[in-house]
């Protein structure tokens, strides 16, 4: 057998973040391997997609740190950075393709921003991606043109025309119809495969995540409750990990006083 | 840099090696269509190639289709298994002319 010596390609140590006085991430570390799938869930404003948009590098963290590749990325340069990104494939949450521009155009936009390679190449690149994600020929359309699916490869095959050395991709399959979902999965596997590629992927979708995932990490407002593997998680006795994975959202205790003030403030007048 | 040629066999063998990226791509881009320009049938070698990308595959898929429109032969040879998977996402395997070598190519036809 042979055993390969893994050295992560992010590891994040500690981070704290905070939206204005509101602390978002707190004390988060992770480590996420070559060629890995690591899956991020947690309930929604558990804080998955801030954990990508730090990972990215879009804010600057308030404690801790975040290495990509071995290297502390808030002591990059803006070079440095601007190379380390080509090597980084995102599809946000919402796909958020450009509305004003067909498809082959916005699955080439990462090609023109950072890269000065021959029309031709472009043109085939973006093809060979569309291609992969099975939108062969749908290249003229328009984004809003699309079905809800297509919208997700197209964000896919944009994700992947720099092949990068590590993806991130948030809630692919939120909104898709079961068969649909499962096709994406398909796909993001078969990616992984053939590129070996680091993929973090945040998913609310229970099957999606247990088939896709080599672990899995559990946000619970902020914090990590868990990075384990599939099964790990599975036949996790904490009981807010059970709450997540039977999806019933746990009864928080009512305050009536607070409650009702919320709901009448304003509104009564004599 | 860009990468060597070496004419065998009626062939411009193209000699590929180690990564093949965006920063060298249009260097393989170049000299395969040069080749091509000259009416040469070209072969192109991946035997010494560590890692090819999709730009990298991209100048071949442009070199193969300049090679059909002028009734030239382009096939590959030496793709290592690295290569395969990438050729093999997109389904270009089933799309070039992929020969174990010159040799295998000379001895067993097109
Ligand atoms: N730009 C922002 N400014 C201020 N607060 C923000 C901002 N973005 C997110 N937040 C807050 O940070 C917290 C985490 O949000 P985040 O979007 O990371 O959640 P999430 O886990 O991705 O949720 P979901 O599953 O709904 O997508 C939430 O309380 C949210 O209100
Ligand atoms: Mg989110």
């Amino acid at each position: 057998m042979n055993v390969e010596t893994t050295q992560p390609v992010i590891t994040v140590n500690n981070l704290v973040t905070y939206y204005g006085d509101q602390k978002i991430l707190d004390d988060v570390s992770l480590t996420v391997n070559a060629g890995e799938i690591m899956v991020i869930m947690g309930g929604s404003g558990s804080g998955k997609s801030t954990l990508l948009r730090y990972l990215l590098g879009l804010h600057s963290i308030d404690g801790g740190e975040i290495c990509l590749f071995g290297k502390d990325i808030s002591r990059l340069s803006t070079r440095e950075w601007m190379e380390m990104r080509k090597k980084i494939g995102v599809s946000f949450q919402g796909g958020a393709l450009f509305n004003s521009m067909n498809v082959g155009e916005n699955v080439r936009m990462p090609l023109r921003e950072h890269t000065q390679l021959d029309e031709n190449t472009m043109k085939i690149m973006s093809r060979m991606k569309l291609e992969v994600v099975n939108l062969a020929g749908y290249e003229h359309l328009m984004p809003a043109q699309l079905s809800g699916g297509m919208v997700k490869r197209a964000a896919l095959a944009r994700a992947i025309v720099m092949d990068p050395s590590i993806l991130f991709f948030d809630e692919p399959s939120a909104g898709l119809d079961p068969v649909v979902a499962a096709d994406l999965d398909n796909l993001i596997l078969r990616i992984r495969e053939a590129m070996k590629v680091s993929i973090v992927v945040v998913t609310h979708e229970l099957d999606s995540a247990f088939k896709i995932a080599d672990r899995i990490t559990v946000l619970d407002r902020g914090r990590i409750l868990m990075v384990g593997t599939v099964d790990e998680v599975r036949h996790s006795d904490n009981p807010r990990i059970r709450n997540l994975l039977t999806r019933t959202s746990e009864d928080e205790p009512v305050d009536a006083d607070e409650y009702l003030q919320r709901l009448t403030e304003g509104a009564m007048r004599n | 840099m860009t990468f060597p040629v070496e004419d065998k066999q009626g062939f411009s063998v193209v000699i590929l090696n180690g990564e093949v990226d965006l920063n060298n791509s249009p260097d393989a881009r170049k000299v395969i269509l040069t080749c091509l320009k000259k009416m040469k049938h070209v072969m192109v070698d991946l035997s010494n190639v560590e890692y090819i990308d999709s730009s990298g595959v991209a100048s071949l898929v442009e070199g193969f289709q300049y090679a059909r429109t002028n009734n030239l032969e382009f096939g590959l040879i030496g793709v290592s298994e690295a290569a395969m998977s990438v050729l093999r996402l997109a389904r270009l395997d089933q799309v070039f002319k992929i020969y174990a070598s010159l040799e295998d190519r000379l001895e067993n036809g097109s």
